[in-house]
């Protein structure tokens, strides 16, 4: 909690000191973090793999800046950020309920499909702009709120993983069965760990909506999900600090690549991404952190019994 | 009534390679229980052998039924040697890890071909060369038969009759059917699981080669993602038959592209990506072993 604050404060004073490039860099990757730990929720923490997350994030990006453009007060800002968690939450819940209660091969391959759906109803829906996207969204988005809400999501996340809900999300990871025999409710909680995850897309999306003050359907297409999963696996499924980590190295990794991209004219990083995913499957599945935090690292002196 | 009929065809045609597809994600499915996402994408590099194949050999300026196979062939087989590859290179190693990361490999796999595909290949589309020309076969009132809807359902008809031979009746298809039922006990019954895997992972991927080749030469627009979504759609088909199950493959293409086609005809071409996702769904809430899986309990 005091880490929450004090690094929104932090932010919020040194902002002026930093040029807009790596303003618009740092932004960039707070948001990153929020996506990767909410997918971390479900892939890592409750270990369904989820390939839909940037169509929770159209759905948080879309709703929260529909709602800006009407009421484009800033003082609304926060509301229309949850309003665009709410949103992919709710549908979360929705495509959750059918699809979690079966094994978690066809969860990947539905919410790869749901996704698409969404792209497409988005693409051909004329009130929001259909294929040429949103534009004119109030640039709402700063470092400031951004750090807040990453830090609040990890926080969120913390906490949430140490509690009875989190337990029984652990439970579900390690041994589904189990975990049902156990007594607990899977399917609940599968779903309510999907729809938390979709959550955090949502407020991502929303943040990334008026930092980008445009929004159009192709920004949001599957690669953006394989991003998302590209860090939470790379930093570890299941370490909040792994994710956040990773998100905030892929963020950056692509612009000290550009001179490289600029050679070959193609997008290095999907290369680059899909290699990483094999490699590190094939070589270290665990990721860089394993589900380990990095706090657990420091050698703390130890507490006497 | 004869746009109806006409939209048949078209569905029928278009789903025969939707089932082409399907039964290489069966046939895996059934005996790795691993879903192959890369299987698309082979899909997407059969057809691109078969463009550079015949401007490479120049067919184009003879287009012929003897040219067509040619490139059916090459592109089948060089298809097989990826699908060896892929399983050999990322799938063997996993074989005894967790769901999930295979799952997570495989997805790497599709991006790695989607993606080197655009550095190879380059990112515009490409036209197809015409290895075949185009008659119509017969003409019934507005609806027309053409020689490349019949080229496509009998192409795929033959190779899956093959199919259904081979596994039903040869000591390949014995083998990969135990196989499917318990490896380890296959194994320990001296089945060669290795080499039987790798050998359903190049048939799987000659016939999504095959698929690449018969989509090249019917709709001739081709691109390195040509395969992602027609991938997702032959997964759908083969979920919605019973994943698995040939013949469930079968229909499940089959109902794909048919319903995709009234859906593009009758309601709005835009939605027509968007149908086989909400089937799925659908079919996952109503009926989730599929048309013709059989049910199977967990067992601990």
């Amino acid at each position: 909690m005091i880490a929450l604050a004090a690094a929104t404060i932090a932010t919020y004073l040194l902002t002026p000191y930093i040029s807009s490039f790596y303003l618009q860099m740092l932004t960039l990757a707070g948001i990153n973090v929020v996506l990767a730990n909410g997918l971390n929720l479900i892939s890592g923490i409750t270990g369904q793999l989820s390939l839909g997350h940037a169509g929770f994030m159209a759905i948080g990006a879309y709703a929260s800046a529909y709602f800006s453009l009407q009421y484009s007060d800033p003082n609304y800002f926060l509301l229309s950020l949850l309003l665009g968690g709410l949103f992919a939450g709710a549908f979360g819940l929705l495509l959750g309920l059918p699809t979690l209660r079966l094994k978690g091969d066809y969860l990947a391959i539905v919410t790869l499909g749901f996704s698409e759906m969404i792209r497409v109803l988005f693409l051909n829906m004329g009130s929001l702009g259909g294929a040429r996207g949103l534009p004119q969204i109030p640039h709402h988005t700063n470092l400031t709120w951004v750090v807040f809400a990453a830090a609040a999501t990890l926080f969120f996340i913390h906490r949430w993983m140490n509690s009875y809900f989190g337990r029984a999300f652990l439970a579900i990871r390690e041994d589904e069965m189990a975990a049902q025999s156990c007594g607990v409710n899977t399917t609940k909680y599968k779903v309510m760990s999907f729809s938390l995850g979709a959550f955090f897309a949502g407020v991502a999306g929303a943040l990334f909506a008026h930092q980008l003050t445009y929004i159009s359907p192709s920004i949001f297409t599957f690669t953006k999900s394989f991003e998302i999963l590209t860090m939470v696996v790379l930093g570890g499924l299941g370490s909040l600090s792994g994710a956040t980590f990773s998100a905030i190295l892929l963020t950056f990794l692509p612009e000290v690549l550009r001179p490289l991209q600029q050679i070959t004219h193609i997008d290095l990083r999907m290369i680059i991404y899909s290699l990483l995913l094999i490699i590190l499957m094939l070589t270290r599945p665990t990721g860089i952190m394993g589900k380990r935090e990095i706090w657990e690292l420091i050698p703390w002196p130890k507490r006497k019994a | 009534m004869e746009n109806f009929l006409q939209h048949c065809i078209n569905g029928l045609s278009l789903g025969s390679i939707y089932a082409l597809i399907a039964l290489g994600y069966t046939m895996v499915f059934g005996i790795l229980k691993l879903i192959n996402f890369a299987h698309g994408d082979v899909y997407m590099v059969g057809a691109f052998v078969g463009y550079y194949l015949s401007a490479f050999l120049g067919l184009q300026s003879q287009p012929s039924m003897v040219s067509f196979f040619i490139v059916l062939v090459t592109s089948m087989s060089v298809c097989a040697i990826l699908g060896f590859l892929i399983e050999r290179i990322a799938y063997r190693p996993l074989r005894s890890s967790p769901r999930i990361t295979a799952l997570i490999t495989a997805i790497g796999m599709s991006l790695l071909l989607e993606y080197v595909a655009q550095l190879v290949f380059g990112p515009d589309p490409k036209v197809f060369p015409m290895v075949l020309e185009r008659r119509d076969l017969f003409q019934f009132g507005e609806v027309s038969l053409n020689n490349y809807h019949a080229l496509i359902v009998s192409v795929s008809l033959t190779l899956m009759l093959l199919l259904r031979f081979l596994v039903l009746h040869t000591k390949f298809g014995k083998a990969m059917r135990a196989i499917s039922e318990d490896i380890t006990t296959a194994s320990l019954l001296g089945i060669p699981t290795n080499r039987i895997i790798s050998i359903t992972f190049m048939l799987g991927a000659a016939l999504a080669g095959a698929a690449g080749v018969l989509v090249g030469t019917v709709y001739p627009r081709i691109d390195p993602l040509m395969g992602v979504i027609p991938g997702m759609k032959a997964f759908s088909a083969a979920v919605i038959g019973g994943i698995g199950n040939f013949p469930g493959a079968v229909l499940g293409g089959i109902i794909m592209g048919l319903s995709e086609e009234m859906v593009a005809a009758y309601i709005s071409s835009s939605y027509r990506d968007a149908l086989a996702f909400g089937l799925l769904i659908f079919i996952l809430l109503v009926k989730p072993s599929g048309f013709f899986g059989k049910y199977q309990p967990e067992k601990v």
